[in-house]
Parts: structure tokens; C-alpha cells; sequence
């Protein structure tokens, strides 16, 4: 096999939680003093392949945007809480950087429990 | 070890995660190790070096006078020749002896020499970074050579004028690299940033006089 896909499949983790564009994430992250960091708020998109997977995270933070991209694979991310599946029609939800306050909100997305746990 | 100098084969170019999280660039190179076929010594050759064999292939691969040469040193035949000068040929190398990528570890600092990729008849804009001039708004010049000189003195065109003309393909050593992982098994060498050439291309690896800041210095 192609050593270099064997050594990104080496790093992939797989103990990240699934999660979709336009789910209400907390991203617990580590910081260099040993602290754990959480950022909540809306993946707006999740980009690249492999190793390179990134995601992207929106807030509005004192009536200030903020977002935030991780790399998915990094170790410094402890890890994803899902607070809120949302319902999108979109992949990428850049969307919402133009709208505020109700116009920015997600429907939540019916799911039934069995679909997830398959 | 004292002597750090190795072929490769350069396989391509990925990311590797530190301690920090930072994402590193790395390129890959896989060797199935080099044999020493050959000491150079002052006394018969005038320098030190170790000659090395790297790839084996068929007898009938090689021309006479390097079928006799391995036929004499009993060893397989090899299709890639190359020396690494010393400054001192160490004692606990000998002939027939194996170099594998155990001989760095992570943080050796290292120079890789290779060919570049061929980029054939280049322009003055790719090959020596000429300006250029604008692209539209009615401008006439847009990647000319421009001005070559002077007129009427020195009424010729100095020696070495950057013209268009072949690029790539040259011999090019990128020094103070940093070793980021070595994985003995396969013979993989993680190196960090970017190395010349082509994938599949050969390369020589050698521990570096340069050190890099921040990174600890080569005894």
C-alpha cells in the first residue's frame, strides 16, 4: 500500500463524534497549559479529506461573529459534544453570515434514535 | 554512527500533527538501505569517502568493468553508485556493512540533494523572476525580456544576462532540514518541508553542518 495513505490512516482518529453541517457543537480543545477550552457553536462546514479534515465553527459572541476552524484530526481537540443536530439542506452553510438573530436559527432535525445508533 | 549519508527515493508529500497540534509538512522518502562496497582512503585515493550501493539489480543490468567490480567484492550487484565524503572514515564501518534510516533520529538536521523537475524552455518571469508588466489597461509589455543593456557603451550584452532558456532538471541540495520521524521497518524517513524533484526521484541525504534555530545542535 502507499505509505503515505498508510501514515494518514495512522492518525485518523476514530474516537471523534459524528457530526453534520449544522449541528450545535461544544469543541473542547487543549490548551498548552493543560486546561481544557470549549467552543460552542454551528459547524458551518466541514472541508477536505483524510488527514486534512477541517471543520468550521460559528458563534455570535457579544453581537460579534466569531468562527473558528479546527483541524478534525488534531490531537489538541479533546473532544466534539453534539448539544443540537440541526436540519440543513446545505453542505456548506456560509449562509449564515449574513443573517442575525432569527433569521440565523436552524430547525432542529427530527432523527429517529435507531438511525443514529446504525 | 559518525557517518550519516543515505539514498533514497522520494515518495511524496503529507502532514504529520506535533505534540502542539500544529500541523507539519512532510515529505516522504523510503529507502531498502545502501551497502558500503568501497572505502576511499587519502593514501590510495586522495579523500575519504564511502562508496555506496544502493538498489540492487540484475548482472546482465550492468556494464563490464562494474560486473567485474562486484564479481570481485562478492556482493550483489547494485544499480545506483554513489560516494559520501568524510572527514574521517570510522573504524566501525566496514565494507558490506548495511546503512539503513536508523542512523537519524528525529531531530537530526540533514541536507537532501536532487534533481529538479524539469520545467523545459522557460521564460524570464518564471526562470529569474522578472517583474513583468501589466496586464491589461492597453499595456504592450507583458512578459517580455525587456531591456538586455546599454547602448552605445558597452555596445554588448554583459556575460551572464539572465535570459529565458531551460529550467529544472539541475542539481539542487535544500540544507538544514529537520528529520521529523523515522520509521525503521519500512524504511521511511519523515522530512519536514519540501525536497527537489519529481516523485520516485533519487536522493542523497546527509546530516547538515547547518543547525537550525530552536533546534539542537549537531555534535
Amino acid at each position: 500500500m502507499d505509505p503515505i495513505l498508510l501514515l494518514e490512516k495512522q492518525q485518523i482518529r476514530q474516537d471523534l463524534e459524528n457530526f453534520k453541517p449544522g449541528d450545535l457543537v461544544r469543541v473542547y480543545t487543549k490548551s498548552p497549559e493543560g486546561r481544557l477550552q470549549v467552543f460552542e457553536g454551528t459547524v458551518i462546514a466541514i472541508k477536505g479529506s483524510g488527514i486534512n479534515r477541517s471543520f468550521t465553527v460559528r458563534k455570535i459572541s457579544y453581537g460579534v461573529g466569531v468562527e473558528k476552524v479546527f483541524p478534525l484530526y488534531s490531537p489538541i481537540i479533546d473532544k466534539v459534544e453534539v448539544v443540537r443536530r440541526g436540519k440543513v439542506r446545505r453542505a456548506k452553510l456560509y449562509y449564515l453570515r449574513t443573517k442575525i438573530g432569527k433569521e440565523a436559527k436552524i430547525k432542529e432535525a427530527r432523527i429517529k434514535e435507531t438511525s443514529i445508533n446504525e | 554512527m559518525v557517518i550519516k549519508g543515505i539514498l533514497a527515493r522520494k515518495i511524496g508529500m503529507t502532514q504529520v500533527f506535533d505534540e502542539q497540534g500544529n500541523r507539519v509538512p512532510v515529505t516522504v522518502v523510503k529507502t531498502t538501505g545502501c551497502k558500503v562496497l568501497q572505502k576511499r582512503t587519502v593514501e590510495k585515493d586522495g579523500y575519504n569517502a564511502l562508496l555506496l550501493g544502493f538498489e540492487e539489480t540484475k548482472e546482465s543490468k550492468l556494464n563490464k568493468p562494474l560486473q567485474g567490480f562486484f564479481k570481485k567484492l562478492g556482493m550483489p550487484f547494485y544499480r545506483i553508485l554513489k560516494e559520501i565524503r568524510v572527514d574521517k572514515l570510522p573504524d566501525d564501518i566496514n565494507v558490506g556493512d548495511d546503512i539503513k534510516v536508523s542512523i537519524f533520529k528525529p531531530g537530526d538536521i540533514v541536507d537532501v540533494t536532487g534533481t529538479s523537475k524539469g520545467k523545459g524552455f522557460a521564460g524570464g518571469v518564471k526562470r529569474w523572476h522578472y517583474g513583468g508588466g501589466g496586464a491589461s489597461h492597453g499595456s504592450m509589455f507583458h512578459r517580455a525580456p525587456g531591456s538586455i543593456g546599454a547602448s552605445s557603451y558597452p555596445s554588448r550584452v554583459f556575460k551572464g544576462h539572465h535570459f529565458p532558456g531551460r529550467m529544472g532538471g539541475d542539481t539542487v541540495t535544500i540544507k538544514a532540514l529537520e528529520i521529523v520521524k523515522v520509521i525503521e521497518e519500512e524504511g521511511l524517513l519523515l522530512i519536514k518541508g519540501a525536497v527537489p524533484g519529481a516523485r520516485n526521484s533519487l536522493l542523497i541525504i546527509k546530516d547538515s553542518k547547518k543547525t537550525k534555530k530552536g533546534v539542537r545542535v549537531n555534535e
